[in-house]
């Protein structure tokens, strides 16, 4: 890998940030197509979350994965600080990994 | 300990972004470290986290390229598994949206965690602003001293999974985007989207499966009309 391929990724990625904010500049954004794109991004994230605790490597990434993130979410729902959601989390899958659970 | 320009009532974000910030350390370097592994010079995988400053893009065009993919391959890669910040930016797009610098920094600074962090501080403008900037610096910070310190470490790769920090980030993303799931359309939406993004993501490459989630929405469309009638 050259500076030129990691410059190409540097603008590649730039210019994909930058195009949610200029569609927006182009449109008049009314009260429910912010109501609608601010949805978008939560489901978006929500996928995220839900793909990124099943999947990984393109596989199914075992329980202990998804056994932490449960966790966390248990505790979010509960409403604990964030960071006893994540420190809860991570410390579930990794205790999990400890025992033998993949 | 938050810094005292920062407010009052923006140190629980401080604080959090902060903590969060560990976690990306070590992923940081991890990414160094398996660079220069891979016999990378060390301003590569620098140059890389400072200039991109993307974990998923960076990681995916280095998978390829390690393998044996080519360059414009790993390009390709990393571009598409960052295509979910388009909907990002067009979520939090118009909280930097102000002077041409605070544009560009922040359409450079746009990730996971800054648009998780500003739309769970709700409709308060000044309060989101605050927490896409902060979270944003300091994952920054932290990307760029991983990568660093990775680089430094030389063959010693730690393994970011033993410390269950693969289990952190998707825990900090659910518990960002819960109090807007109290909204029934958007927990609708997000339930369809991530029903879809799970059942086509062991068939599709990276990044697209979380964009497909976006077809969620759909099921809220129907169900907005008659509501706004009655009001």
């Amino acid at each position: 890998m050259t500076m030129t391929a990691v410059l190409a990724l540097a603008v590649g990625v730039f210019l994909v940030r930058l195009a949610g904010p200029l569609m927006r500049s182009r449109i008049n954004v009314s009260e429910r197509s912010e109501t609608l794109m601010k949805r978008g991004a939560i489901v978006v994230l929500a996928a995220l979350v839900v793909t990124g605790a099943l999947f990984a490597d393109g596989g199914f990434a075992g329980w202990a994965l998804p056994a932490g993130v449960l966790v966390g979410g248990l505790l979010a729902w509960r409403r604990a600080p964030i960071l006893i959601v994540v420190v809860a989390a991570a410390g579930t899958t990794a205790l999990l990994r400890l025992g033998g659970i993949a | 300990m938050p810094p005292r320009f920062i407010p009052e009532r923006d140190r629980g974000v401080f604080r959090d972004a902060l903590a969060m910030s560990i976690g990306i350390c070590i992923v940081g370097v991890s990414f160094g470290a398996l660079a220069t592994s891979a016999g990378l010079p060390w301003w590569i995988p620098v140059a890389m986290s400072f200039l991109t400053f993307a974990a998923t893009s960076q990681f995916a065009m280095l998978a390829v390229v390690m393998a044996g993919g080519g360059v414009i391959a790993g390009l390709a890669a990393g571009v598409l598994v960052h295509l979910r910040h388009i909907p990002y930016g067009l979520a939090v797009g118009n909280l930097y949206w102000d002077k041409w610098w605070t544009r560009l920094l922040g359409t450079f600074m746009l990730i996971d965690q800054s648009t998780a962090f500003a739309l769970a501080a709700g409709d308060d403008r000044r309060r989101a602003k605050a927490a896409y900037w902060i979270t944003t610096l300091i994952m920054f910070v932290a990307w760029n001293l991983g990568t660093v310190i990775g680089v430094l470490a030389g063959g010693f790769i730690p393994d970011p999974d033993v410390f269950g920090l693969d289990a952190a980030f998707p825990a900090l993303l659910l518990a960002l985007v819960m109090p807007a799931l109290k909204d029934h359309d958007t927990l609708l939406a997000a339930l369809v989207g991530a029903a879809i993004a799970a059942a086509t993501a062991p068939f599709l490459p990276t990044g697209i499966p979380v964009l497909l989630a976006l077809i969620g929405l759909l099921a809220t469309w129907p169900r907005r009309k008659p509501k706004e009638d009655a009001a």
